[in-house]
């Protein structure tokens, strides 16, 4: 081989090798060194107040909470305005091009300034209205506070583009001629896009919720003032209480636990829970990702 | 008449497919060796050969001779590069490189360490007056190659083929994406081209087969059925499958 | 007309109507799609909504971007120190901060990250290619406090031990931590670019006699530029935007120092660390907005910038299709 060539495939090799090496690095740290501190307790007790002993359970419900409001939240918009640019949407309509604009945009936006964007508008002009107009009597503000609801809120507006950008991909993978049967058969546009457009682009709507999903649980800046708590064994009952959070737990531990030699075992225990719980969903998305494009081959 | 290249043998598998078996031609010097056939009959994939493009495509295995001069090309040892630039190529699809006219024909010599800008200047003039594209396009050398029409597009890669003078240019249905206009001009160049180049053309045309070349080859399912001077092949084809394709049967 | 129409039994209505509820879902659908734009203007206005009063209730003598003669000072200087009296809110150490970060993280990655998708697109065969890019995608999934917690953890005593830095958190530490996540990111998008250069431009190189080196370097990556500059402007917004790896791994000391083993403060590290302690609505309190105003402008305008120049890279490779992507 020419030594160019040669040249050539030695260094980007090198550079995939580090990166691989680099990632199975991380991986292998984390669990190594995780597994050895997980215990059965560590998943289902509550932390002990210096953060170092129980468990990490209210932080375990807080996440899936907190991620099933945001899904419940975000997938419905997400998926209503995919359905608009694919199947409604005319070809060179501004609206189109502004909304493709906006979501474009959204997915720019640092995760710490949808934290600011949380706490100025959810938490603190809407939480407030609601106050202003039926709790005007309470001393202390009721919604107009850091709550799981608005920290929700703030991440299914976060996961927004996920959603739309893969359930249009989707959509649109959807052979025309599925369409044209079902309009043949004298249905309308909307039963089409419900009986079957949808239905068709299933795998690929979830491959969406997934990586938003997935997404939501790492995030931490945007929850930091919008509702997540230190330190909060009781598990939240109202979507007013503020949470516990994997993600956040880890900064936590990582850097405020009142003694952070004695909290490792538990940091690095709920690094692992938080990776996994990542990890997994990404790989789910994966497969329904495979899954979606294989469905459209036949 | 010397013969310029030989296949001998030649047998390609396409992962568990045989693609062509046993292909042995011997393609003379100076003349316009047509490989006619159905398509899926292993003419492209005999071309492919010929100058080891087939080593870009990830599961092809070929097997057999092929003598350039006499040498073995397919030789391990043998440098493709340095086979590539004795036998070129132009493609079925026109496939300029998005940059000016002047750099895509000057391209084959840049990569072979030309940076004399008058040798370069002189084979491009060269080149594109070969292949009848340079009252076209001298005043604009330095615009895209892109915005070329089809036709001027498929005359320019012959320009940049021939620019690196190869010996042998192999052609893969040149003329199949245009239109009857361009297709004129392009056989046209075809012959004329002839006197400097011995040249490997792949047609669907059995007429484009018949106006342009001295010898042609009937290939059907991977294989070569008949070889024969172009008038024989075409008014009295000795095979039975060669006679059946010729009325038109297979498609 | 009418006459044909009724004779074959489709009695033509005074207007064709579509069903009420069928109307209804369509404009709750348009509606959902609106809330995209909705969204983006909120965001846009409650965080300028809280910093903007600062321009017109004595923001001026805050002296946010000039140095100031602050007492106890020899000289002007650049300071951060909110908390301090009288409080100093220079940003120009935490927009450094943020830069030489950001700096160290891309110089990092992008090599790394373009070279790994030459190799992955131009020399692995397509079926491991199947399996490699997953794996690097899976990187990107990875949630960045977990990149934070590595660099605090691991990273720091790596780099300390080899290069023996004087403090152990530093922007070095910070921007390696930060490389992996800007990784795939620049990795996924470029492999595609460089992967979707079509085939024939390829095979017209090598059919010229042009090494395979020669061809990737003279014809795929200039065609795949459009796409290799959006993966490093993408890349490059992505590590400016992020908060947790820096919060943890940076030392956050707003330093104005330009050596990469000396410690750093960002934009967003330092909104992450004072927010929750600034009363609300306070001096403090805005100017953090607007900090968070200054990252929306800038990642906004590094989007649009990006937008625009590959929009013309890809106008100059392929004139005909008149409109880029």
């Amino acid at each position: 081989m020419n030594v160019g060539d040669r040249a050539l495939r030695f260094v980007s090799g090198l550079a995939l090798l580090v990166v691989l090496v680099a990632i199975f690095a991380i991986l292998g740290i984390v669990v190594v060194y995780g597994a050895g501190a997980l215990s059965w307790q560590m998943l289902v007790d509550a932390p002990s107040s210096d953060l170092a002993g129980g468990g990490v359970m209210p932080a375990i419900y807080g996440t899936a909470a907190c991620t099933m409001l945001m899904t419940l939240a975000g997938v419905p918009v997400g998926v209503a305005t995919a359905v608009y640019l694919a199947e409604y949407a005319p070809q060179r309509s501004w609206f189109a091009t502004a909304v493709r604009a906006a979501v474009r945009s959204l997915a720019g936006v640092p995760s710490i300034v949808f934290g600011l964007f949380g706490l100025g508008f959810f938490a603190l002009f809407v939480g407030g209205r609601i106050d202003g107009m039926f709790y005007s009597d309470a001393t202390s503000p009721v919604f107009g506070r850091p709550a799981i609801l608005w920290s929700s809120l703030t991440l299914a507006v976060l996961t927004l583009p996920v959603v739309i950008v893969t359930t249009e991909e989707a959509i649109r993978r959807v052979p025309r001629e599925h369409r044209e049967a079902s309009y043949a058969l004298g249905a309308t546009k909307l039963t089409t896009i419900a009986r079957v457009v949808l239905p068709h682009a299933r795998a690929g709507i979830l491959t969406g919720v997934v990586l938003a999903v997935s997404r939501g649980a790492g995030e931490v800046a945007p929850i930091l003032f919008t509702g997540v708590a230190n330190y909060l064994p009781r598990v939240p009952t109202d979507v007013r209480d503020g949470f516990m959070h994997l993600g956040y737990h880890v900064y936590v531990l990582a850097t405020q636990a009142p003694d952070v030699d004695r909290a490792r075992p538990m940091l690095f225990g709920t690094v692992l829970v938080l990776l996994v719980l990542t990890l997994v969903l990404d790989a789910a998305a994966l497969v329904l990702r495979a899954r979606a494009q294989r469905g459209t081959r036949v | 008449m010397t013969a310029k290249m030989e296949a001998r043998d030649l047998v390609v598998h396409y992962r568990e497919k045989v693609a062509l078996r046993s292909a042995s031609l011997t393609i003379p010097e100076n003349q316009v060796t047509a490989l006619i056939g159905p398509s899926g009959c292993g003419k492209s994939t005999f071309l492919r050969a010929l100058n080891r493009m087939h080593e870009l495509h990830d599961g092809v295995r070929v097997t057999g001779k092929v003598y350039l001069d006499g040498a073995d090309i397919l030789d391990p040892h043998v440098d493709p590069v340095e086979v590539r630039r004795k036998v070129g190529m132009v493609f079925q699809r026109s496939n300029p490189f998005p940059k000016t006219i002047f750099e895509n024909v000057a391209y084959g010599l840049r990569v072979a360490g030309e940076r004399n800008r008058a040798v370069l200047e002189c084979r491009v003039h060269e080149s594109l007056e070969a292949a009848a594209l340079w009252d076209e396009v001298k005043d604009r050398l330095h615009e895209s190659a892109l915005e070329l029409s089809g036709g001027q597009q498929q005359r320019l890669c012959v320009a940049r083929a021939v620019a690196v003078r190869p010996e042998v240019l192999l052609m893969d249905e040149p003329a199949s994406a245009l239109d009857p206009i361009a297709t004129g001009r392009i056989e046209e160049l075809i012959v004329a081209l002839k006197e400097k180049y011995t040249i490997v053309l792949v047609t669907h045309s059995m007429q484009e087969a018949r106006r342009l070349s001295d010898q042609a080859a009937f290939l059907y399912m991977g294989e070569i059925v008949e070889v024969a001077p172009t008038p024989e092949l075409f008014e009295a084809p000795r095979q039975p499958r060669t006679q059946a394709y010729l009325r038109g049967h297979f498609g | 007309m009418a006459g044909l129409l009724m004779s074959r039994g489709i009695a033509p209505r005074r207007r064709f109507r579509r069903s009420l509820g069928e109307r209804l879902a369509e404009r709750a659908i348009a509606l959902a799609a609106a809330s995209a734009i909705g969204a983006i203007l909120l965001i846009f206005v409650f965080v300028v909504r809280e910093a903007l009063p600062l321009l017109w209730d004595g923001g001026a003598d805050l002296a946010l971007v000039a140095p100031q003669h602050y007492p106890g000072y020899d000289h002007p200087a650049y300071v951060w120190q909110p908390v301090g009296y009288p409080p100093k809110y220079g940003v120009v150490p935490l927009l450094a901060g943020s830069l030489k970060i950001t700096a160290l993280a891309m110089a990092i990655s992008a090599p790394l990250s373009l070279l790994a998708a030459i190799y992955v697109a131009e020399i692995l065969r397509p079926r491991t290619r199947a399996l490699i890019k997953p794996v690097i995608e899976l990187l990107a999934g990875v949630p960045s406090v977990i990149l934070g917690f590595f660099a605090l953890t691991f990273i720091a005593d790596a780099t300390q031990d080899i290069l023996g830095c004087t403090y152990r958190l530093n922007a070095l530490v910070a921007a390696l931590a930060l490389s992996l996540a800007v990784l795939p990111v620049i990795f996924t998008v470029s492999e595609d670019a460089i992967h979707g250069v079509p085939l024939a431009l390829r095979e017209a190189s090598l059919a010229v006699g042009a090494r395979r080196h020669q061809t990737i370097a003279r014809v795929v990556l200039p065609a795949a530029l459009p796409g290799i500059v959006a993966s490093l402007v993408l890349g490059f917004g992505r590590a400016i935007g992020e908060t947790m790896i820096v919060l943890m791994a940076s030392g956050n000391a707003a330093v104005l120092d330009a050596s990469p083993t000396s410690s750093a403060r960002t934009l967003t590290a330092t909104i992450a660390a004072e927010l929750g302690e600034s009363p609300r609505g306070g001096e403090h309190w805005r100017v953090l907005f607007l900090l968070g105003m200054i990252l929306l402008v800038v990642t906004w305008a590094l989007d649009t910038l990006c937008r625009v120049v590959v929009r013309r890279l890809a106008r100059r490779l392929n004139p005909s299709e008149g409109e880029g992507p």
